[in-house]
């Protein structure tokens, strides 16, 4: 399987280890094989015959044997330690690497949650199933061949019993464990079904009570559980099989030997003390099969983990820089060239002939309906997407020649959903140019309107923002990624919506902050509020994913029909607008 | 995708090792919730649980038989027949068909009790689930607003887990150890006293070791779930940041900082499971050193004319294994308890949380309106709606005025939330709130439906006391659409349907037309059969809204409560569905919240709210002529 060899592959330096852990379980192994072997001479030889001298050599051998034994023990936990432990590590890195590298179509593939629990519960999972399988794996059938070994090693006649007694054992574990694997995969679904249905309560349990649902969703869980339950007790009694199947072969083996046993020590082709330790490795025997068949059961589950992890490692990201990329952004002009673009292959155009030419230094509004296409337009400018047909281009040069760092430094976006990371107000400025003075954050803050908060907060600049960015509100958050964004000091600004929670009168001083100390910045301003783009140069007004007109405001309001409409729904009855979208973000 | 946790994997090393005298002490100690949920299982399960018991006897003897059979077959039939001249197998046949059937009825009592327990087990965290579930169900939603949504899903997922773990394996293993301890030393002391003292002691060392061992990993044990912790941590946040990180360029950084906590948890992981991992070498030689020793000093009691056979040596060397077992088995078991005990916490805790008060006796019912104006119960639906009240044994029609008087309200102590509100809504009128963030709009709609309890004051619906009303009475008479747009997985008609759900597919069909939601859904892959990705993923935010407004509409309520209902929805589609909710909105009393204008300035009365109190009321002229707080958030201009 390729998931296989992409998880092995991740080993890495721990492979020496790796490898080495059963190498000591094998020793361990033997020595522990050893013992029964020789407490047989014990008996025979020392106690048996009465003979002192005989108890303590054979004695000391097992005391040395158990000693060797001891420390292989220890050195195969060290080892399976250490490389399962570092699997895990190297997996996370890997994992992690590899969504670094995604770019943001992949990002939409997977769910935060989701790419969360790959890396913790998933590979959690996997490091146990490593370990288990350098050490379990190998001493189980190793001690049973080993064990086998040696009891044909004492007598061959009397081991072709435990030959029978282990192709019975493992064709019925065998058939077991097929129909149980199978019922584990249906529970493993059972279980999203169940966690769905409790998830999805806690969190629309407004809705819930609001129509007094609570029956409902009870009904609903009921079932869940219900089938859950049925599974579970059906797939746990067949597993519950294997004792009694076990067991029975086992006696079978005891009375067995027993009574052949009986006859040969009494016809002297075989000593008591044989007698007695093929009694200990026929369980040693039929207890090494059992545990396979546990591991083989275990590793099957863990197979849906290695499968997510491998997912996520596997990823190829549908973007990479080009060979010999272009490292410097002559200028602010941008170009859209017949663009067309669809989210996933197949799918409806996004954006259909989208034909635009943006001068250095402009300010351009966007403007239209939501799904109307304004974000998506102003993402393929940094390349946050590639085009499906037609070209982007930056200053002149197609966004697919540059380097993809050197392009989203000078085109600067602000996201619609404003994200800040726990640290300091300036750790998070800092993100735009890691270098940069206070006096240069100070300045882009006053740029974006943001240093009066800021200052009025008792720790200032050095304000911890806790995850998420809880502790400061959505206008504020959108100002300092606004902030953030200037520190890059690029030639292209992208403002996607980032104003929607900053009040009329602030958004206001924010642009009049561009025009003034900003001129030669292309500027491109998506909003649904005709107020924050009206002064802009052009505006573009979009509408189901086509350009439906792109002139200056009073052009649109004479000729765009759209235009026209948006306008009067937020002028003419009223400005429309009581500052009120913090509430949704 | 979540993982299954019924399979999720043990890890490496004992379960449990880890756990100080303390932490055993209080998760077994006498109040704890352990032993409540074995009396809840001893309760319910009371003669399945006496079978196990006696199927767990059964088994252990058997077990015991089996391995005291060793010594009668060499003493009692070999030895004997070494030294005879004549060779007569027959008593060794009979014995060991006897033994046979012995051992039949082992493995007959260990496979019952195995299923039994089963039975227990599952049945057992399938009645906690459910009863997890009902009461969640009720529970208040200062819970939900309180506790993590990952917390409470981790009650159903991870702690009812580790209780089947007890339930179905610690139980009946702790037992059967001290069965088989107990069965085991008696046979032993019957064999040779002075090596059952040996015995002992080494049973004593591998209880020791085990114990010590365990304190030593548990400073490992604690490093790791704190490194574990931090990790999770820094995913969480960066992942969920990552188009950011792209946008800045990040991505080095981004790893540099993730391999330091990375390898930080992987030296506690593996120190953790070091010590864990070598447990079981130690005490499985222990076991080995032991079996030596007692060879030895048997070997000399023997030699020295002691009272003890050959056979007697061998049966219990075996038993000495035997013994040493168990005893391990108990103190890994008794841990796995403790720890079990943090996860019966949880699931207590969440059972034991209070519901929401409901003592109304007031309920709404469907009523025929006769010729003479009398209304009269039944159970159709009639589209006229009256209150009945047991006492007064008169039903009143249901007209729809809230009024709320005096009321003042906080979520927390420290911050009172709404001051000295006094307002009412007559029948059919539109009553819109306006404000900054945190004004306190929507929670004065969270309070006309209890979905919060006022601290002083009154609310009434139609004279009554919302509080006299039964809540799910009350709350069926407000139809909601909340501010935050939650769908359900399953088919866009079974999500409006949710509004009432005896509705037919046409009547769903026409609320989704009314509110302009047809359209949309009809480019669906499969229409308003297409099924919904969790909570309604694959649909825009303003799409969500048009299907949540569509349920509420199919749900015909009597009292309309629109919490920032169209906020999503651009100003071209508002405009198309206006319509739609005029209609919705005519002839019933309703409470609107928006930021738009267009949404508010019909209103026949307008609450402006400020830091939780109405700083001015009244239609869309007065308030702007009164060049207040309203025409100020109208206008965007500062008043000087």
């Amino acid at each position: 399987m390729p998931m296989i060899k992409t998880l092995l592959g991740q080993v890495g330096r721990y492979r020496t280890a790796a490898l080495l852990t059963p190498v000591w379980t094998a020793a361990e192994v033997v020595m522990g094989v050893l013992i029964p072997y020789v407490t047989a001479s014990l008996i025979d030889k020392g106690i048996g015959s009465g003979d002192m001298h005989n108890v303590l050599r054979y004695g000391g051998e097992m005391l040395l044997i158990a000693c060797f034994s001891l420390l292989f023990g220890i050195l195969a936990g060290r080892f399976a330690a250490y490389s399962s432990t570092g699997l895990a590590a190297n997996l996370r890195e890997a994992m992690y690497a590899s969504i670094q590298r995604f770019s943001f179509s992949d990002i939409d593939k997977f769910s935060t949650a989701g790419l969360v629990t790959r890396m913790t519960t998933d590979v959690s999972n996997i490091q146990s199933a490593f370990q288990m399988l350098l050490r379990t794996s190998f001493r189980a059938p190793l001690n049973m061949v080993t064990s086998l070994f040696m009891c044909f090693f004492i007598n061959a006649r009397l081991s072709l019993i435990f030959l029978v007694a282990m192709v019975v054992l493992s064709t019925a574990l065998f058939l077991l464990i097929r129909r149980a694997s199978r019922l584990f995969v249906q529970i493993f679904e059972k279980y999203d079904a169940l966690n769905a249905v409790v998830q999805e309560n806690v969190s629309a349990i407004r809705v819930v009570k609001a129509f007094v649902r609570e029956d409902h969703e009870m009904s609903k869980f009921d079932k869940a559980a219900l089938s859950l339950y049925t599974l579970n007790v059906r797939a746990e009694s067949l597993m519950a099989l294997n004792h009694p199947v076990l067991n029975i072969v086992v006696y079978g083996c005891i009375i067995a030997l027993s009574w052949f046993g009986a006859h040969y020590v009494v016809e002297g082709s075989l000593t008591t003390g044989q007698l007695t330790s093929l009694f200990t490795y026929i369980m040693t025997i039929m207890s090494s099969l059992m545990m396979l068949s546990m591991i083989f059961v275990q590793l099957t589950m863990s197979v849906a983990s290695g499968k997510r992890i491998a997912e996520v490692i596997e990823e190829e990201p549908d973007m990479a820089d080009p060979a010999d990329p272009v490292r410097t952004v002559p200028g602010g002009q941008i170009d859209f060239n017949h663009v067309y673009f669809t989210y996933k292959k197949g799918g409806d155009n996004a954006l259909e002939d989208i034909d635009i030419h943006i001068k250095e230094g402009e300010t351009i509004g966007v403007i239209g309906g939501t799904g109307s296409g304004k974000s998506t337009l102003v993402t393929l400018i940094s390349r946050l997407y590639d085009v499906s047909e037609g070209s982007v281009q930056v200053g002149g040069i197609d966004v697919r020649d540059y380097s993809m760092e050197v392009l989203r430094n000078q085109v600067a976006t602000v996201l619609q959903k404003s994200t800040l990371f726990s640290g300091t107000i300036l750790d998070n400025l800092r993100w735009g140019k890691e270098d940069a003075t206070e006096e240069e954050c100070i300045e882009a803050c006053r740029m974006a309107c943001a240093d009066g908060f800021i200052e009025s907060f008792p720790d200032g600049y050095h304000t911890v923002i806790e995850q998420g960015g809880t502790n400061v509100s959505g206008g504020q958050r959108q100002r300092l990624c606004i902030a953030r964004a200037l520190l890059k000091r690029p030639k292209v600004l992208i403002l996607d919506d980032s104003t929607s929670a900053v009040d009329t009168a602030t958004d206001a001083r924010i642009r009049e902050m561009f025009a003034r100390r900003i001129p030669g910045m292309t500027r491109i301003i998506v909003s649904q509020r005709i107020l924050s783009i009206r002064d802009a140069d052009r505006i573009i007004v979009m509408d189901n994913g086509r350009v439906n007109g792109f002139d200056t405001h009073e052009n649109l309001l004479r000729d765009n029909a759209i235009y026209q409409d948006i306008y009067e729904m937020q002028t003419s009855g009223a400005e429309g607008d009581f500052d009120e979208k913090e509430a949704m973000r | 995708m979540s993982n299954a946790p019924g399979m999720k994997m043990r890890d490496g090393g004992p379960r449990g090792a880890g756990l100080s005298r303390e932490d055993l002490k209080k998760g077994l100690g006498r109040g704890s919730t352990v032993w409540r949920l074995f009396g809840l299982i001893w309760k319910e399960h009371k003669f399945r649980l006496g079978l196990v018991v006696v199927c767990i006897v059964v088994s252990s003897l058997t077990t015991l038989a089996s391995s005291l059979f060793t010594r009668t077959l060499i003493d009692d039939y070999i030895t004997p027949m070494l030294g005879a001249a004549t060779h007569d197998y027959a008593p060794l046949l009979r014995v060991l068909v006897k033994l046979g059937a012995v051992l039949l009825t082992g493995v007959a009592a260990s496979y019952a009790y195995n299923l039994i327990m089963i039975h227990v087990g599952q049945g057992t965290m399938k009645k906690l689930r459910d009863d997890l579930f009902a009461h969640m169900e009720t529970l208040p939603l200062r819970y939900f607003d309180s506790h993590a949504h990952g917390a409470v899903m981790s009650v159903y997922t991870n702690d009812v887990d580790t209780l089947r773990q007890v339930i179905g394996n610690t139980l009946p293993r702790l037992f059967q150890s001290l069965v088989t301890i107990v069965a085991t030393l008696t046979s032993m002391v019957v064999l040779s006293l002075p090596l059952t003292g040996i015995s002992l002691l080494l049973a004593a060392l591998t209880f020791f070791v085990t114990t010590r061992l365990g304190k030593l990993s548990k400073k490992y044990f604690s490093a790791r779930q704190e490194n574990l912790g931090k990790v999770n941590g820094f995913i969480e946040e960066m992942v969920s940041g990552q188009r950011v990180v792209k946008v800045y360029c990040h991505e080095r950084q981004a790893s540099e900082q993730f391999s330091v906590l990375n390898e930080a948890l992987r030296s506690s992981v593996y120190d953790a499971n070091r010590i864990g991992n070598i447990i079981m070498p130690i005490n499985s030689n222990i076991g080995n050193f032991g079996y030596v020793l007692l060879a030895i000093a048997g070997a000399v009691i023997a030699l020295e004319g002691g009272p003890l056979t050959l056979g007697s040596l061998v049966a219990f060397l075996t038993l000495h294994k035997n013994f040493t077992r168990p005893i391990s088995n108990i103190s890994n078991e008794i841990n796995a308890l403790a720890m079990a005990s943090a996860g019966t916490d949880r699931v207590y805790a969440m059972l034991d949380e209070p519901s929401e008060v409901d003592n109304g006796n007031v309920t709404l019912c469907n009523v025929n309106v006769s010729s003479v104006g009398n209304h009269e119960e039944t159970t159709e639906r009639t589209g006229a709606w009256a209150w009945k009240d047991p006492q007064r044994e008169v039903l009143a029609p249901l007209r729809g005025e809230v009024s709320l008087k005096d009321v003042d309200f906080s979520y927390t102590a420290e911050k009172q939330v709404l001051y000295d509100i006094n307002l009412t809504a007559y029948p059919g009128q539109k009553i819109a709130f306006v404000g900054g963030t945190g004004a306190g709009k929507t929670t004065i709609t969270n309070l006309i439906n209890r979905f919060y309890e006022i601290q002083d004051g009154v609310i009434t619906f139609d004279g009554f006391d919302v509080r006299d009303i039964r809540k799910s009475s009350l709350r069926a008479s407000l139809g909601m659409v909340l501010q935050e747009t939650k769908l359900f997985s399953g088919t866009v008609l079974e999500n409006i349907r949710y509004g009432r759900l005896d509705a037919t597919d046409e009547e769903c069909i026409a609320a989704a037309r009314l509110v302009y939601a047809d359209p949309f859904i009809r480019r669906l892959p499969a229409g308003y059969r297409t099924v919904l990705a969790a909570d309604g993923g694959n649909l825009s935010q303003g799409e969500r809204q048009l299907l949540a407004i569509a349920r509420a509409a199919v749900a015909n309520p009597p009292v309309l409560i629109l919490d920032e209902a169209t906020s999503s929805i651009d100003t071209r589609t508002e405009r198309l569905i206006q319509k739609g909710m005029d209609s919705l909105m005519k002839g019933r009393t309703t409470f609107v919240i928006a930021h738009r204008l267009s949404t508010v300035q019909n209103a026949d009365y307008i609450m402006v709210l400020d830091q939780g109190r109405i700083i001015e009321r009244g239609k869309h002229a007065e308030l702007l002529a009164l060049q207040g707080k309203y025409y100020e958030l109208y206008t965007g201009n500062q008043i000087v």
